[in-house]
C-alpha cells in the first residue's frame, strides 16, 4: 500500500507528529474486518488503520510551555540541580492542557522526593499510577529492547492546585522501576495492580505481590500481547474465537 | 496367645481382672510451654460474608478480640473491564466503564466521556451539561442512601437499611425514566447524552425534591441522635489529613478529617462553579463524621438537582459535529426504545449519504486523536480519575480508571490495626467501597 493514502483516513497524525518514517516499518493494517486471506468480499478492502501504537507521539514541546507549566519546570530545576533536572527528564510534552515529563528510572526518586516536598512544588497526592503497553510503533511484530511498558504517574497538588504527569519507559526484558511507596504510600496499591497487568517489576516495594488476578495466573493480562479471551467455550460444537480475532470492522 | 504392650495404656492384673491405665494428655510435657505468648488467632473473613460490604476478604490476626494486623485481599470481582475497552469502539466504552462502580454509574461514563471529548477537543452543549449535573448529583444522593443502608444493615441497624434502600429506590425510579435504566445506563455519550429528558420527568424531579430533605430530616430523627448508632462509629476508623494523604484518601472520608477537597470546587467542570453549594466537613477523623458529612452532601446536592432545573434552557444534547454525534437520539417507538421514526424513515427512504453515514459511525465508529489525558471528577467515593490514550484509531488504546474505592480501600489497616474485631466493620463501612469499582 502506498502511505499517501493512508493520510487522509487518520485525522490526528500531524497533531501527533507523526513521521512516516515509522510507518515505513509496517505500521498499517487494510481492510475494514479482521480476516485476511479469506476471500472476503464484503466491502471497504480499501480501508486503511494505522497499527497499534502507530500514531503515538514521540515529540517533545520547547520552551516555554505556557501557563504554570514553567513556573513548576524552574521549581522543579531549583530543587533537584540543573544537572540532575537534565540528566533525569529526557522531554516534556505540553498536550491539551497537561504537561508531561519523561523521566529516566534512575533518576525518579529523587524527582519525586522533590515533587513532594519542595515549597514550590509541594505535589502532596498522588493520584494515579498506571501501566501503558505502547507495544511497537514499527508494526505488529515485537522488537525486543523497545522501551515499550511505560509508567505513567499523576501527581496533585493540592496547595497549588496543579496537576502533572510523569512517564517512565522501560523494556519488557529488563522491566525495572524503582518504588516510590518510600515517597508516596498509596503507590502500594497500584504498583501491585501494575505489576499484575504488566509485569513492570517495581523494586524496592514491600510486597509485590499480585493483586487482581489469582496469585498462581501466568502471563500479564494488559499487556498488548496477551489475548483477551480465547479460552475455548463450546456451544453445541462450536468455539468461540477471542474478540480481536473474530470478524469485526477495525 | 501373645499379649502385647499397648504403649497407651500399661495394665497389670489384679484379683478383680486384668486393670488398663490410660496416659496420655501429657501434652505439655511432650511439646513443652506454648511458644505463643498471647492467643494469636487468624480469623478469615470473606470474599463472601454479608458485612464485607461485597465481595472483599479480610485476613484479620487477633488478639482476644483486638485486631493487630488487617490484610486486605480484593480480586474477586476482576472482570477486565479496562482490557475490554480496547477492543471496542469510543462510544462502546460508555456501557463498559458504567458497570465498574456500578452504585455510580453516571459517574463513570462522565469522567469517560469527558476524557474522550478532551482528547477530541470538543465541548458538548449546554443543556447536556446541566443534564448530566442533574443526573449526577441524583446518583449521587442514591450511592449515599446505599452506603448508609448497607453501612447500617452491617452494624445492625436494619431500619437503616430499608429505609435507605426505600428512598434510593425514588432516585432509581428518576435515572430509569430520564436514561430506561436503574443502573449500567450508558446515558452519558461521548458528545453529549443519549436523549433528551422525558417528558414529565422535570416535574417528577420536582416532586422527589419536596420528599427528599423530609426523609433526610427522618434519617437525623432515626440515627443521629441515637446512642447505639453514636456509640457504634465514634472514634471509629481514624484516620486524619496526613494519613489520608499518604494513602490517597480522597472524597467523604478526607472531608470527614476537615480538608474541604471536592473536585467540583476546586477543579470544575460542567460548569459546576457556576452553582451554589457547600463542601460540607468534619473534624471528627472517624466514622461519625463520614456519616454527617454524607447526610449534608445528600442536601447539598438537592440543591445543585433545583439550580440545574431551574437552569435546563430547550436545545440540543449532543453534539453539532455529525463525525462525531451518534447520529440518531433515542425514542421510544411501539415496539421499545430504539432510533426515531423519523431518523429510520429519512436514512431508508430519503438519503442514501444518510445511510452510509450512519452505518460507518455506528460499525466502526469515529477515530480520536493521538495522545493520553487524566479527567478527574468528584463521585461519591472521591477522586474518579479517566487515564485514557489514544493512538488515533476507532478505538482506546488504554483506559485506566483511578477507583476512588480501590485507593481507599487501602486505609482499611491504618484504621482498624489496634481496635476491636467489631469495629473493623464499622470501619470498612464507613471507607464505603464498591468491589464492582475497585476490582474492575
Amino acid at each position: 500500500m502506498s502511505n499517501d493514502g493512508g493520510s487522509d483516513v487518520v485525522p490526528g497524525r500531524e497533531e501527533a507528529g507523526y513521521d512516516d518514517a515509522t510507518a515505513a516499518g509496517g505500521g498499517f493494517r487494510k481492510g475494514a474486518f479482521g480476516v485476511s486471506g479469506s476471500g472476503d468480499t464484503s466491502g471497504f478492502g480499501g480501508l486503511v488503520r494505522v497499527e497499534p501504537g502507530g500514531a503515538v507521539a514521540l515529540h517533545s514541546t520547547e520552551r516555554p510551555y505556557g501557563g504554570w507549566f514553567d513556573e513548576v519546570t524552574d521549581a522543579l530545576i531549583e530543587a533537584v540541580g540543573q544537572a540532575t533536572y537534565d540528566a533525569a527528564v529526557q522531554r516534556v510534552l505540553v498536550d491539551r492542557g497537561e504537561i508531561t515529563y519523561f523521566v529516566g528510572r534512575e533518576h525518579l526518586l529523587p524527582l519525586v522526593q522533590a515533587l513532594r516536598d519542595d515549597e514550590a512544588l509541594r505535589f502532596e497526592l498522588l493520584s494515579s499510577v498506571s501501566g501503558v503497553d505502547y507495544l511497537d510503533s514499527g508494526g505488529p511484530a515485537v522488537t525486543p529492547g523497545r522501551p515499550r511498558l511505560h509508567v505513567v504517574y499523576h501527581l496533585t497538588s493540592m496547595t497549588y492546585r496543579r496537576r502533572i504527569r510523569l512517564e517512565v519507559a522501560v523494556t519488557a526484558e529488563d522491566p525495572h522501576v524503582p518504588s516510590v511507596t518510600g515517597t508516596y504510600p498509596t503507590a502500594d496499591w497500584h504498583e501491585r495492580e501494575a505489576f499484575d497487568m504488566f509485569g513492570i517489576v517495581f523494586d524496592g516495594h514491600p510486597g509485590l505481590t499480585r493483586i487482581l488476578m489469582p496469585d498462581d495466573w501466568d502471563g500479564h493480562p494488559q499487556r498488548k500481547d496477551y489475548p483477551l479471551g480465547g479460552i475455548p467455550v463450546e456451544y453445541h460444537d462450536a468455539t468461540i474465537p477471542p474478540p480481536d480475532t473474530r470478524r469485526a470492522y477495525r | 496367645m501373645t499379649t502385647t504392650q499397648d504403649p497407651y495404656a500399661g495394665s497389670r492384673e489384679t484379683t478383680e481382672g486384668r486393670v488398663y491405665t490410660v496416659t496420655g494428655g501429657d501434652w505439655d510435657a511432650t511439646l513443652g510451654a506454648d511458644p505463643h505468648e498471647n492467643e494469636r488467632l487468624v480469623v478469615n473473613m470473606g470474599p463472601q460474608h454479608p458485612s464485607t460490604h461485597g465481595v472483599l476478604r479480610l485476613v484479620l490476626d487477633l488478639e482476644g478480640e483486638t485486631v493487630t494486623k488487617a490484610r486486605v485481599v480484593i480480586g474477586y470481582l476482576h472482570t477486565g473491564i479496562e482490557k475490554n475497552t480496547e477492543y471496542r469502539n469510543w462510544v462502546q466504552g460508555t456501557t463498559f466503564v458504567t458497570r465498574m462502580d456500578y452504585l455510580a454509574p453516571l459517574y463513570n461514563e462522565a469522567g469517560y466521556c469527558m476524557a474522550v471529548e478532551k482528547l477530541l477537543g470538543i465541548e458538548v452543549p449546554q443543556r447536556a451539561q446541566t443534564i448530566r449535573v442533574l443526573v449526577m448529583e441524583i446518583n449521587r444522593i442514591a450511592s449515599h442512601l446505599v452506603g448508609l443502608a448497607t453501612g447500617g444493615m452491617e452494624l445492625g441497624a436494619l431500619t437503616a437499611m430499608t429505609n435507605g434502600f426505600r428512598e434510593r429506590e425514588m432516585c432509581l425510579d428518576l435515572l430509569e425514566e430520564i436514561t430506561g435504566l436503574r443502573m449500567n445506563h450508558a446515558y452519558i455519550r461521548p458528545g453529549g447524552l443519549a436523549q433528551d429528558l422525558p417528558e414529565g420527568a422535570v416535574e417528577h424531579i420536582r416532586e422527589f425534591l419536596e420528599v427528599m430533605p423530609k426523609r433526610v430530616a427522618d434519617f437525623h430523627r432515626m440515627l443521629t441522635g441515637q446512642p447505639i448508632w453514636q456509640r457504634r462509629l465514634k472514634d471509629v476508623g481514624y484516620l486524619d489529613v496526613t494519613g489520608c494523604l499518604a494513602l490517597g484518601v480522597t472524597g467523604p472520608i478526607l472531608r470527614s478529617a476537615g480538608l474541604p477537597w471536592d473536585m467540583r470546587k476546586v477543579e470544575p467542570y460542567l460548569g459546576y462553579e457556576t452553582y451554589d453549594f457547600e463542601v460540607p466537613t468534619a473534624d471528627t477523623c472517624d466514622a461519625w463524621g463520614r456519616y454527617l458529612v454524607r447526610m449534608a452532601e445528600v442536601n447539598e446536592s438537592l440543591k445543585l438537582i433545583g439550580q440545574a432545573l431551574d437552569r435546563l434552557e430547550p436545545g440540543p444534547v449532543m453534539v453539532e459535529d455529525r463525525k462525531i454525534a451518534w447520529p440518531a437520539q433515542l425514542a421510544l417507538g411501539p415496539d421499545g426504545m430504539g432510533n426515531s421514526h423519523e431518523h429510520v424513515a429519512h436514512i431508508m427512504g430519503q438519503s442514501m449519504e444518510a445511510l452510509i453515514h450512519h452505518f460507518k459511525l455506528v460499525t466502526e465508529g469515529f477515530r480520536v486523536p493521538a495522545g493520553q489525558v487524566y479527567v478527574p471528577i468528584e463521585s461519591p467515593r472521591g477522586e474518579l480519575g479517566y487515564h485514557v490514550v489514544s493512538d488515533g484509531s476507532t478505538r482506546p488504546w488504554r483506559v485506566h480508571v483511578r477507583d476512588p474505592s480501590f485507593v481507599n480501600l487501602q486505609a482499611t489497616a491504618a484504621m482498624s490495626e489496634g481496635g476491636m474485631i467489631a469495629d473493623v466493620i464499622a470501619a470498612i463501612a464507613s471507607i464505603d467501597p464498591v468491589m464492582g469499582g475497585v476490582d474492575r
